[in-house]
């Protein structure tokens, strides 16, 4: 992380505890600002409000699902640019399919290692930055 | 005119005085024949006149010839055969006749004058005798010729000269009015017969003309006048009818003037007041009607009627005959069908005598044979038709139907037959015949049995079919069912694993997270025992992990959703990778691991990550069994197919186990593959992927010496 620029602010949307709180641990940790929301419609106020740099999505949630909340993400100007990284327990190619059709920009299967998370993170973003 | 010549006078004869010439006056005035009076005055010159010989010859009827008409000591033959033609101008006695003067022929019967006598003599009655010729009659001054000539031998000199001229003279004026009094009476009678003929003519209907040469009508009757003349008074359009009649008339004589004989034709003409066609007979033949001209009657016969009822009649007998051909085609036609029917049919008349019967009926009414049982039963059959048909004349209805009791003749077997019987009325409206058909009942009581019967049959065969049909269509209705029920539990059953997976990995993800974050020193830095621990956590977690996904593969390839994407695939390169990716696990063991490669390997059209998947599981398989020795590899090229075997020097498998290495959890030795840290579900997987491609996994091993796995593709995989 550059010294000078502020730290990366990553959305992490789960509706489990659990989930929520080893992504919003390990990237404190690493250094990262963090932001959780338990279900789609936090989501979406939070990402409005917080404009964050990534958002980790889980894509079942209560109310409105992962592939939906995405879906009006990127359907609104204001959040169309944060990237989505796909966060799912969902082993199924299909599921993938429909995240990527959402408009995520990665998908990843749980269970993942915390670090490898946050490479899959840094890669993003530096492709963003480099853009 | 020639001068007078004298006769010679005979020398005996009486002088004739007044009283002889009153007598001659009063013998022709007493006559009333021509002839007669010509022999009374030859007779009368040869006593006062000295006439030896003589001739009288008179002009006939049409002034053409000279003929003979009595003579005095000629014979009677010659003065009928004589006779002279008035055409010959320069004959001497033709001369004389014109001359009216006597004249005097010489010898030889040459005239006296030089020049006159022809070649040969004179022929004359009375021979070659000098004679005179004295014209009868008064010499008249219009040049008109007498009445004839009389002829005389001897000499006509002196008194004898004057007698014999006054004789002639009276004779000539004397048969002059002989003769006009006759042309009258012809006349009157000619006038008559004209009137009748006439009448006659006219009384015949049928029209009759009579043409000129040149077609001009000449006489015709009033039916031909009718039709082919015209006057003022007619209307314009009669007019027109009779116009168009002659010339239709005028152009059929033409047609047939050049035969001879009766013609008949056929002329159409036109009725002049009616308007309407009438079609004629013609009967045309010729006559003469004058000298040298002929002419033609025309008879016609009106025979429009006659056509017409001619063609009525032969209308109405080609009815006739057609009328009888239909009718004897009917009667045949009836006579078959009675014959072919099966049923008795009997004919009888008003008094119940039997005329007529088919076949099958004379079977029960008559004997032919002359048994006499069968006689007895033909006369009890007889009897019991007969009050049957008795019922019926009693009857005012047209039909009655009733059952009798027959006998069969030639067994006497009893027949029950059902008898219908009908009046067949004449047109004058009397009962004439009745017709009666009997029909065999013992047939149709077997025939409602068998009916019976084969309702039955038919029935129980419908029920049947129902029954089947039903059952076929519960069963049908089952596997439908079934089907849908297997779907159904197919489409769960793959959800329902889909859900477990999805239920075990979230759990999973969060002990295999706070693991990581308790070993990566999140929470603060950790004590060695706590940290070996954790790590035995994890490695619990990603056996678990690995465990769930080959489920999920087995599930998938068996549920057909494993997806495969064909794509060219070079086996050296994929042997090469396969074999950086194992590198770290070969330099834990001391092994041998070597390859071998054909030259030319064609590249495969298959799912290259299946493939690799497949390879990577044989090899470490082979690594992680191969407590020490060699690991071998080696690609092939069998024809359509290549052939991956990875040899090793490992443990090996027992008979037994080979059976069962490639069903799920089938690892021959479970401690052993959790150890090598397998989940007892590769082979499985390997095999099941295989066969997606088309290929298949074979081995063949024995315990403690090794095993050889071979992967099995074709050239190109199926979609």
């Amino acid at each position: 992380m550059s010294e000078t620029a502020q730290a990366p602010l990553v959305l992490v949307v789960d509706d489990m505890d659990d989930g929520r709180e080893i992504c919003a641990e390990y990237l404190a940790f690493r250094q990262y600002r963090v932001a959780t929301a338990a279900d789609g419609f936090e989501a979406l106020a939070k990402a409005a409000e917080l404009l964050p740099d990534i958002i980790l999505m889980d894509l079942s949630l209560p109310g409105i699902d992962g592939w939906e909340t995405t879906r009006r993400l990127k359907g609104d100007d204001l959040t169309r640019h944060i990237p989505v990284v796909a966060l799912t327990a969902h082993a199924l190619r299909s599921a993938h399919d429909q995240a990527v059709e959402a408009g995520c920009d990665a998908v990843i299967t749980k269970p993942v290692l915390p670090k490898d998370l946050e490479s899959e993170i840094r890669r993003i973003l530096g492709v963003q930055a480099a853009s | 005119m020639a001068k007078p010549v004298p006769l010679d006078t005979a020398p005996d004869f009486e002088s004739a005085g007044p009283r002889a010439k009153l007598s001659l006056v009063e013998g022709l005035l007493a006559e009333q024949d021509a002839r007669s009076c010509a022999v009374l005055t030859l007779r009368w010159l040869t006593r006062y006149a000295g006439v030896r010989r003589g001739f009288c010859a008179v002009v006939d009827s049409d002034g053409s010839r000279l003929n003979g008409l009595a003579g005095h000591g000629v014979p009677l033959g010659e003065v009928d055969a004589w006779n002279l033609d008035l055409g010959e101008r320069s004959h001497p006695l033709v001369l004389a006749l014109v001359g009216a003067e006597p004249v005097a022929f010489h010898g030889s019967g040459q005239a006296g004058r030089a020049g006159m006598g022809g070649k040969g003599g004179l022929e004359s009655p009375l021979g070659a005798d000098s004679f005179q010729a004295v014209p009868l009659g008064q010499p008249s001054d219009d040049g008109e010729t007498g009445p004839g000539l009389l002829l005389v031998d001897g000499p006509g000199e002196g008194p004898v000269g004057d007698e014999l001229r006054w004789a002639a003279q009276l004779l000539g004026e004397r048969l002059v009015s002989l003769w006009y009094r006759r042309a009258q009476a012809d006349e009157r009678r000619h006038k008559r017969e004209r009137t009748w003929l006439f009448a006659i003519l006219n009384a015949v209907t049928d029209p009759i003309l009579l043409t000129d040469a040149d077609g001009r009508i000449l006489v015709a009757n009033a039916s031909a006048e009718a039709l082919l003349s015209a006057d003022e008074k007619m209307s314009e359009g009669r007019r027109r009818a009779v116009a168009l009649n002659n010339m239709l008339f005028s152009a059929s004589l033409f047609t047939s003037a050049q035969e001879s004989g009766p013609v008949r034709q056929e002329l159409l003409l036109v009725d002049p007041t009616e308007g309407q066609d009438l079609l004629f007979e013609l009967i045309r033949t010729r006559v003469k009607v004058r000298r040298g001209e002929t002419g033609t009657v025309s008879i016609l016969r009106n025979v429009t009627d006659l056509r017409r009822a001619g063609e009525e009649l032969e209308e109405n007998y080609r009815r006739l005959r057609t009328a009888e051909a239909q009718t004897r085609a009917e009667r045949d036609r009836l006579d078959l069908i009675l014959n072919s029917v099966l049923d008795p049919i009997l004919v009888t008349d008003a008094g119940g005598k039997l005329l007529l019967m088919n076949g099958p009926a004379e079977r029960l009414f008559t004997a032919d044979r002359a048994s006499a049982e069968a006689e007895r039963r033909v006369r009890a059959n007889d009897a019991v038709f007969t009050s049957f048909i008795s019922n019926l004349y009693t009857s005012q209805s047209m039909r009655f139907r009733g059952e009798l009791a027959l006998l069969d003749p030639s067994t006497g077997g009893t027949v029950p037959v059902e008898a219908i019987s009908g009046k067949v009325g004449s047109r004058q409206g009397e009962d004439a015949w009745t017709v009666t058909i009997l029909h065999d009942l013992t047939e149709a009581v077997e025939k409602a049995q068998l009916y019976e019967q084969v309702k039955r049959h038919s029935e129980e065969l419908r029920e049947k079919v129902a029954e089947a049909t039903a059952e076929l269509a519960e069963q049908n209705e089952l596997l439908r069912r079934q089907a849908l029920e297997l779907e159904q539990a197919s489409a769960m059953k793959s959800q329902f694993l889909a859900n477990v997976s999805h239920e075990l990995r979230t759990p999973l993800n969060a002990i295999i997270g706070y693991t990581h974050l308790m070993l990566e020193g999140v929470s603060g830095a950790l004590a060695r025992g706590q940290q070996d621990k954790l790590v035995r956590v994890d490695s619990n977690a990603q056996h678990l992990l690995a465990v769930i996904n080959d489920l999920l593969d087995i599930t998938r390839i068996e549920s057909g959703k494993m997806p495969i994407q064909l794509e060219t695939v070079r086996l050296p390169e994929l042997i090469e990778e396969v074999m950086t990716e194992v590198e770290p696990l070969i330099a834990r063991t001391r092994l041998k691991v070597t390859r071998e490669l054909s030259p030319a390997i064609p590249d495969l059209w298959s799912d290259r990550k299946k493939v690799k998947q497949i390879v990577l599981n044989l090899l470490s398989n082979a690594l992680k069994f191969t407590p020490e020795g060699s690991v071998f590899i080696q690609v092939e090229c069998l024809d359509e197919r290549v052939s991956v075997s990875v040899v090793d020097t490992g443990i090996g498998i027992s008979e037994d186990n080979q059976k069962t290495i490639f069903e799920a959890f089938g690892q021959a030795d479970s401690s052993y593959a959790r150890r090598a840290g397998g989940t007892g579900l590769g082979l499985s997987i390997c095999r099941r992927l295989a066969s997606v491609l088309g290929g298949d996994i074979t081995v063949t091993s024995r315990q403690g010496e090794g095993s050889t796995f071979r992967l099995q593709l074709p050239l190109a995989s199926g979609s």
